[in-house]
């Protein structure tokens, strides 16, 4: 853990950081928080079916993605990963589109659940629902880019129950005997879904497998915004020095249940609940940017009234986007027609058809 | 026009297509410096260097999930399983990801990649190294599925498969690899991918088949011509998802009887899909009913030779099954 309290200057600024910075940083993070929170409301409402929620993710998220260089690195993101798809370049109407499942969604065209990232245009794979997967398509993006010769990072973000998947496993070693470009950000909130870390994690670290695949295994309070970012600059830089990669294991809360169709207090004491709010990331960090002078109570009113209003501006939009229609859901299942022509299965039309 | 056996052709496409384009990658177990347990890669370490022939741990959910971050990088990777029998660690990205990752972003990322499996029995390999698994590929939505049996349709339906943008299953099979050499047109020759071929004409009865079924049928076909009068009509379907359907059905019109033969078991294997395909669609053209000659109903393809020659699909059974068949 690092200790927020030996530093004599300001920390951001001894990361490189502006002010400007880091006040945008606590900004994303209190709009992801905000369109987080506007998800559960429409769920409630009926609006959307089903959510799963990255409260207490967002000082992590936020920080391990800052340092990534929009439209030119790849992440790969999990059901999670809200606060770090926007930072890398999602907008709120793109996110709140996606939970409404509406035609012109850009992660999916209303074909996935709440919760599946994505966005061909942000350099942001694809999500599935099985977890793990994504971590080799991070680790085969990182794997292009060394064999052409790109200067480009690729990260990748996973929780500590996922962290046990035999896929895990086979990315980190091949990334690590090919010092690929890729960061590792394992999100370890205590719970995978119901079972705590002491019943998946053998040894009760993540970050410590990293000795095994021959790569720096960073463990960070993932409360602490500033040493997320300090971990997630630092793995950038090997990264793109050709040192290879990085895993990155933030402790973070998660703030609610698992998902919308989950009760945690079912499985977890109400004081140990109660006591997640204390490590809420985000007025820990407005309380660190106060001490530095950086954020006054009349800055905070505006940033909230700001994303209060860039909330409800992209939910009226996203509300009013069209719908999917149901008779193109037979395309885009094949991304050219069938080569030789007229062969194609009568049952499953190419795309293109039925325009 | 030179001749080559299927494993030169394969060589071959991997060869020119590398030449030709730079982003095409090979990754697999032992394909870099060793060329490949068969030598499918061989001489392409030495060529392209080891980070385009990429010898990977033995890990086959990396090669695949791998190769596909790396074509939708836009990369065109041709990844490679030593055995089809291996595959199954590399079943959830294969499945859940690689068939899906069009469909499920709505069009906005593609996987172009190509996995290639030597499958299939006939050489000793007892239960995991014979397997035909290919069953299990083409019932999924989203791939494209392709099993040559000529050395010209394994050069230039591999060339299709790693120009096309879908990501394409091409099975090998292993028992044909140095069978027989035969030629293969010079220069950038592409087989297209959906088209199967009718490699002998007949009038009597259709023959379905592909991959190594295809030289057991016409050795079949000759018998039949030679000691029955009967001119079987041998279609090799090359591709196996998207299925050539009208080449079937043209075939069915023509013959009226309808033999589909494969190595895989016969129970909800893909002699299934194009039995049911001529039902639905070719009814009042059938003779006869339409017929499986398939694998016998056990986990695998048992060691001994005894067992062995017990298990495959030989030219002697094709010819039985087709004098039935004929008989209607």
């Amino acid at each position: 853990m690092t200790d927020s309290k030996t530093t004599t200057l300001p920390r951001h600024r001894e990361l490189g950081l502006s002010d400007e910075d880091v006040l945008g940083m606590y900004r994303a993070m209190l709009l992801a928080r905000a369109v987080d929170e506007r998800m559960w409301l429409m769920q409630r409402a009926g609006k959307i079916a089903f959510i799963i929620s990255g409260q207490g993710h967002e000082g992590a998220q936020v920080a391990s993605a800052w340092p990534m260089r929009k439209g030119h690195d790849w992440m790969a993101p999990y059901y999670r990963s809200i606060a770090s798809a926007m930072t890398f370049g999602m907008s709120v109407e793109d996110i709140i589109t996606a939970h409404l499942a509406k035609g012109d969604d850009v992660s999916s065209g209303g074909r996935q659940m709440p919760g599946h990232y994505g966005g061909a245009r942000y350099n942001l794979v694809s999500l599935s629902s099985p977890v793990g997967t994504q971590v080799l398509h991070a680790v085969g993006i990182a794997m292009g880019a060394w064999v052409r010769g790109d200067d480009v990072v690729t990260m990748t973000q996973f929780g500590e129950g996922t962290a046990n998947q035999g896929e895990i496993h086979e990315a980190m070693n091949f990334a690590g005997v090919h010092r690929l470009p890729v960061i590792f950000v394992c999100e370890n909130n205590g719970y995978a879904i119901s079972v705590p870390v002491d019943r998946q994690v053998a040894g009760g670290s993540v970050s410590a497998r990293a000795a095994g695949y021959g790569m720096p295994g960073v463990d960070v309070d993932g409360g602490d915004v500033l040493a997320c970012y300090a971990a997630a600059q630092e793995a950038h830089e090997r990264a793109r020095r050709g040192e290879g990669p990085t895993l990155i294991e933030a402790h973070v809360v998660r703030l609610t249940s698992h998902s919308s169709d989950d009760d945690q207090r079912r499985y977890r004491d109400p004081a140990e609940v109660e006591a997640l709010k204390e490590r809420d990331p985000i007025p820990r960090f407005a309380g660190e940017l106060r001490d530095a002078g950086i954020l006054t109570d009349e800055l905070e009113e505006k940033l909230r009234a700001e994303v209060k209003a860039e909330v409800n501006e992209a939910s009226k939009r996203a509300e009013a986007r069209p719908e999917p229609d149901a008779s193109e859901a037979h395309e885009r299942v094949y991304a050219e027609p069938i080569s030789g022509g007229g062969t194609a299965e009568p049952l499953e039309p190419l795309p293109g058809e039925g325009h | 026009m030179a001749e080559l056996n299927i494993l030169e052709a394969i060589r071959g496409a991997m060869d020119e297509e590398m030449e030709r384009d730079e982003r095409v990658m090979v990754l697999g177990e032992d394909v870099g410096r060793k060329g490949g347990v068969f030598g499918a890669t061989e001489g392409l370490w030495a060529k392209y260097g080891d980070k385009r022939v990429l010898d990977t741990p033995l890990t086959e959910g990396m090669i695949a999930g791998a190769a596909m971050g790396a074509a939708v990088y836009g990369l065109r990777p041709v990844a490679e399983m030593q055995f089809a029998d291996f595959v199954y660690p590399a079943f959830n990205q294969i499945v859940s990801e690689i068939s899906r990752i069009h469909y499920r972003s709505n069009g906005t990322f593609t996987a172009p990649m190509v996995i290639r499996m030597p499958y299939g029995g006939g050489v000793h390999g007892a239960l995991y190294h014979s397997q035909s698994n290919e069953g299990y590929f083409t019932s999924t939505v989203g791939l494209k599925v392709v099993a040559p049996g000529t050395p010209a349709d394994a050069k230039g339906l591999l060339k299709a498969a790693i120009r096309d943008q879908d990501p394409v299953m091409f099975f090998e099979h292993k028992k044909t690899y140095r069978l027989f050499k035969a030629e293969v047109p010079d220069g950038d020759v592409v087989v297209p991918i959906g088209k199967a071929q009718v490699a002998r004409e007949g009038t009597h009865l259709s023959i379905f088949c592909y991959g190594y079924m295809r030289t057991c049928a016409l050795e079949a076909a000759e018998t039949l011509a030679r000691e029955d009068g009967v001119e079987a009509e041998i279609v090799d379907l090359r591709t196996l998802r998207p299925l050539d359907t009208e080449t079937i059905l043209a075939s069915v019109a023509k013959t009226g009887r309808a033999l589909v033969v494969h190595e895989a078991n016969r129970f909800g294997g893909f002699g299934a899909e194009v039995a049911a395909t001529i039902a639905e669609q070719a009814f009042e053209d059938l003779d006869g009913p339409v017929t499986r000659l398939a694998g016998p109903e056990v986990p695998g393809v048992p060691y001994h030779h005894s067992l062995e020659d017990w298990f495959m699909i030989s030219p002697a059974r094709i010819v039985a099954a087709a004098r039935k068949l004929a008989s209607y």
